[in-house]
């Protein structure tokens, strides 16, 4: 293993090599970067031209142009990176690591989400394979797939953003709303839960019922001026979460579990009553302590009761008590829309740049400014990666579910719950997560398309600014973190299949 | 888009094209088909063709796309031909009624104005062109460069794939470094680099650039099915009734992998359409006087909440073409797919 990862190492390091040495000379032939100082009218033309092939270098030829470069790079080793300075003479790599972290707050956020709805709708569509919930979401996976990113941005931004915003000045949610989001929510239901015909129409008349009563409540109470989760809501909420991740992950035939996970979600609640005052007096840090505080009490309670089946009982208390607090974060979060709509005149959801300028607030406030810029660009993120993620797991769904292995522990007696998520998932799953890593190498170099449209100064925009122009120390400084981090993740996913496939690593 | 929807959201059909019970099947024996078990005798590629002609979402999008192309190749022309439309897109005119479309489809018993195409179906741009011709016009080159595209990219990954795969060795590691090269450039980057520079050279120049590009995983794809198929004993006859390695590539090999190939090949049409589309909106593809879906959208966003359809038009063509390409891939991934028994051929 050890010599194969190194064998990888050195081609990939001169793989990465080579494509640098191609893309610098295709920029050097893009264009000129002094173009635009020639046809200027400037009087220190001359002057600035001088100026600006000196610090590009421009005089010299390409090729040892190119080393010249790659010495400032090999100056990274060191922890001195030298990427050269853009043709207003700034360094590449200040640019660089403004550019990096505006892209990852986008896009990390953006592809965990693809991924965990991508995956979740992927399995249930394969189970369900052939209903009409499959049959929709497959039309809808390759209609998103199709959709191009900067057509959809558009309308989300005219849609989403513009309408909700002016919405929500004064929100009553119509009838004909109500009865068409019940009407969805019903067949969701029937299409979920499946069964006989009459089991599917109860189902759906539930589910509508449902729906509906929520619409009218929520426009009754005015819930959208003064919005929040409230205390009844939180109770079911939380227990919810405690059954549902003991139905996931051990069942309910060993009580002792689900006896751990309610008393997660029944700490959880009484946390949320009693230590409310925190949640006020919070910046980033005191959240993430609360939340590394929250796992480990869940954690604790899960080892502490759940008898022979501890290690699935600490996930599904650690799981459960994750939720609740999410809930309660939500909560709180909720509780400063009003607030925070005052501030910026009602614009909840921003359709440009990645926060508002000279905005200030508490942390409640700039998190929600942050979410409100981030949700449309997510959006646009979301569902095109989304439509992969589901079919890729549907079809590796599907093909584990018609494996022999899967017949045995069927007929051994397993509860469909045990052959899908442990015989199952787990090997469904070693092919999605090498397309996981691929994503996340690529993500890196940023959504170009996104970024241009919702105005994003991140990855993608340095490098097609910089292309225009064309301004080659910017496009070299992109390409080498995009492929570099392509490389990496590539590896990661031969060394991952690996580990997850013990077959590849005898071969 | 309707109909695409009710195709595959509508019952799943039952077991279909078993032989009619009593007729005897070719070399087949009577007292079979007396039993009713008879079965016809089909080859590989009959099996394919009729798995893929009940798939009824890849027939109705052919039977869509078919129209697309149809209307944008006859109504404006091309390469000089005069089409029956009566605008040409380069031609400005006077703005009438804001340049509102005239298109009416909605039926008099509904309330509306009855069908008719009117002067401008689709309306009129900022310089009174007429929209429907330049939509149109923007469909023929994208719809061209992603023929083009398609067309390059397989022939190139497929020889890559194939000679790598069936020699090994040397040339394996020289190709697929080579490709590895590629793969590395975001695709974005390569296009746009070269965009920038060959741009200029109108929409086959850009084909060809975007071509250069996307037929990596085609090449890698044919590469893994190559090194499965050399080993097998077919390969070896071949090779032991003394035939060229050409031969053995062409003749036999590659027959077997056409499957793979196809649905490849089909994909990358439709990945070719967006790609072009987003290089023409970033300003690194199709430039003006010229004109693509991509282009079109990029320049007419900011009209949005005046003029919607100068932004609508274009887009729902691209999302008809990709979509439409995107199921005839998925049907032939399905008819070509041995363990597919969803439609019994």
């Amino acid at each position: 293993m050890a010599t194969f990862i190194l064998r990888r190492l050195v081609v990939s390091f001169f793989v990465l090599l080579a494509a640098t040495f191609v893309v610098y000379v295709l920029v050097a032939n893009a264009g000129d970067p002094r173009t635009a100082l020639l046809e200027s009218t400037d009087p220190s033309r001359d002057a600035k031209i001088a100026a600006l092939t000196e610090n590009l270098d421009l005089d010299t030829p390409v090729v040892p142009r190119y080393f010249g470069w790659l010495g400032g790079v090999a100056q990274c080793f060191v922890g001195q990176c030298d990427l050269g300075t853009n043709i207003n003479g700034a360094p590449v790599t200040g640019l660089l690591s403004v550019a990096l972290g505006s892209t990852l707050r986008l896009v990390l956020f953006a592809t965990v989400m693809a991924i965990l709805f991508g995956v979740i709708v992927g399995i249930v569509t394969a189970l369900r394979q052939y209903s009409g919930l499959d049959y929709s979401t497959t039309f809808l996976a390759f209609l998103f797939f199709s959709l191009p990113a900067f057509w959809i941005a558009v309308l989300l931004k005219q849609f989403l953003a513009i309408k909700f915003n002016s919405w929500l000045s004064d929100p009553v949610i119509p009838l004909w709303l109500t009865i068409v989001l019940a009407a969805l929510g019903g067949l969701l239901a029937m299409a979920l839960i499946g069964g006989d015909r009459r089991q599917r129409m109860i189902s759906l008349v539930g589910g509508a019922a449902v729906v509906a009563a929520v619409c009218v409540y929520l426009d009754v109470s005015k819930w959208f001026a003064q919005p929040g989760i409230g205390p009844v809501v939180m109770i079911v909420g939380s227990l919810a979460a405690a059954v549902g991740a003991t139905a996931l992950l051990s069942g309910f035939r060993y009580r002792r579990v689900l006896i751990a996970t309610l008393i997660t979600a029944v700490v959880g609640i009484i946390c949320s009553f009693s230590l409310g005052w925190l949640l006020d007096i919070s910046t980033a840090g005191t959240i993430i302590i609360l939340a590394i505080v929250t796992l480990a009490v869940s954690g604790a309670i899960g080892a502490l009761v759940g008898g022979v089946l501890r290690s699935q009982a600490v996930k599904a208390c650690m799981i459960t008590g994750f939720l609740s607090g999410a809930l309660i974060f939500a909560d709180r979060l909720l509780q400063a829309v009003t607030g925070y709509s005052d501030k910026v005149r009602g614009i909840l959801i921003a359709t440009i740049g990645s926060n508002t300028p000279n905005f200030s607030g508490d942390f409640w406030e700039t998190t929600l400014d942050q979410l409100g810029h981030l949700l449309l660009p997510s959006i646009v993120i979301v569902l095109i990666s989304f439509a992969t993620y589901t079919r890729y797991t549907r079809s590796s769904m599907l093909e584990t579910m018609n494996q022999d292995y899967v017949r045995t522990a069927r007929a051994k007696g397993l509860t469909e719950r045990t052959v899908v998520v442990r015989h199952a998932f787990r090997n469904a799953m070693i092919p999605v997560t090498t397309l996981m890593a691929i994503d996340f190498g690529a993500v890196i170099g940023g959504a170009v398309i996104t970024e241009t449209v919702f105005g994003w100064q991140g990855m993608g925009r340095l490098f097609t600014d910089a292309l225009r122009i064309p301004d080659p120390n910017p496009v070299m400084g992109f390409f080498l973190v995009t492929g570099t981090a392509v490389v990496v993740f590539n590896m990661i996913v031969d060394i991952l299949y690996g580990v997850l496939d013990p077959r590849i690593r005898t071969a | 888009m309707t109909t695409e929807k009710d195709q595959i959201s509508g019952k799943p059909a039952g077991p279909v094209g078993s032989a009619p019970a009593g007729t005897p099947a070719p070399g087949g024996r009577p007292s079979e088909a007396a039993q009713g078990m008879a079965v016809v005798a089909r080859s590989q590629g009959q099996l394919v063709r009729r798995r893929f002609l009940r798939h009824r979402a890849a027939m109705a999008s052919i039977a869509v796309l078919f129209i697309v192309v149809v209307l944008a190749f006859s109504s404006i022309g091309f390469l000089g031909i005069p089409g029956w439309w009566k605008y040409s897109y380069d031609a400005a005119g006077t703005v009438v009624n804001r340049g509102a479309p005239t298109l009416s489809v909605v039926p008099t018993w509904l309330g509306g104005n009855g069908f008719s195409i009117g002067e401008h179906p689709f309306g009129q741009d900022d310089l009174g062109r007429d929209y429907f011709a330049l939509t149109m016009r923007g469909t023929q080159i994208s719809l061209l460069i992603a023929l083009v595209v398609g067309v390059v990219s397989t022939v190139v990954g497929t020889v890559i794939g194939a000679l790598s795969g069936y020699y090994r060795g040397m040339v394996e590691t020289v190709l697929m470094r080579f490709t590895d090269v590629i793969i590395t450039i975001p695709v974005l980057v390569i296009a746009a680099v070269l965009g920038q520079k060959y741009g200029n050279g109108g929409p086959f120049v850009l084909a060809l650039v975007v071509a250069a590009v996307t037929w990596t995983s085609l090449a890698r794809l044919v590469r893994g099915e190559f090194l499965s198929q050399r080993e097998k004993e077919f390969v070896e006859a071949a090779r032991a009734l003394g035939a060229k390695p050409r031969r053995i590539i062409f003749r036999h090999i590659l027959p077997n992998t056409v499957g793979v190939i196809t649905v490849a090949a089909t994909l990358s049409v439709a990945t070719a359409i967006l790609l072009e589309t987003a290089l023409s909106y970033l300003g690194f593809g199709v430039r003006a006087p010229d004109t693509s879906l991509g282009l079109l959208v990029s320049t007419y966003q900011n009209a949005f909440t005046t003029r919607p359809w100068l932004f609508w038009w274009p887009g729902l063509f691209i999302v008809a073409i990709a979509l439409c390409v995107n199921f005839i891939g998925d049907g032939l991934r399905d008819a070509f797919d041995p363990r597919q028994n969803r439609v019994r051929a």
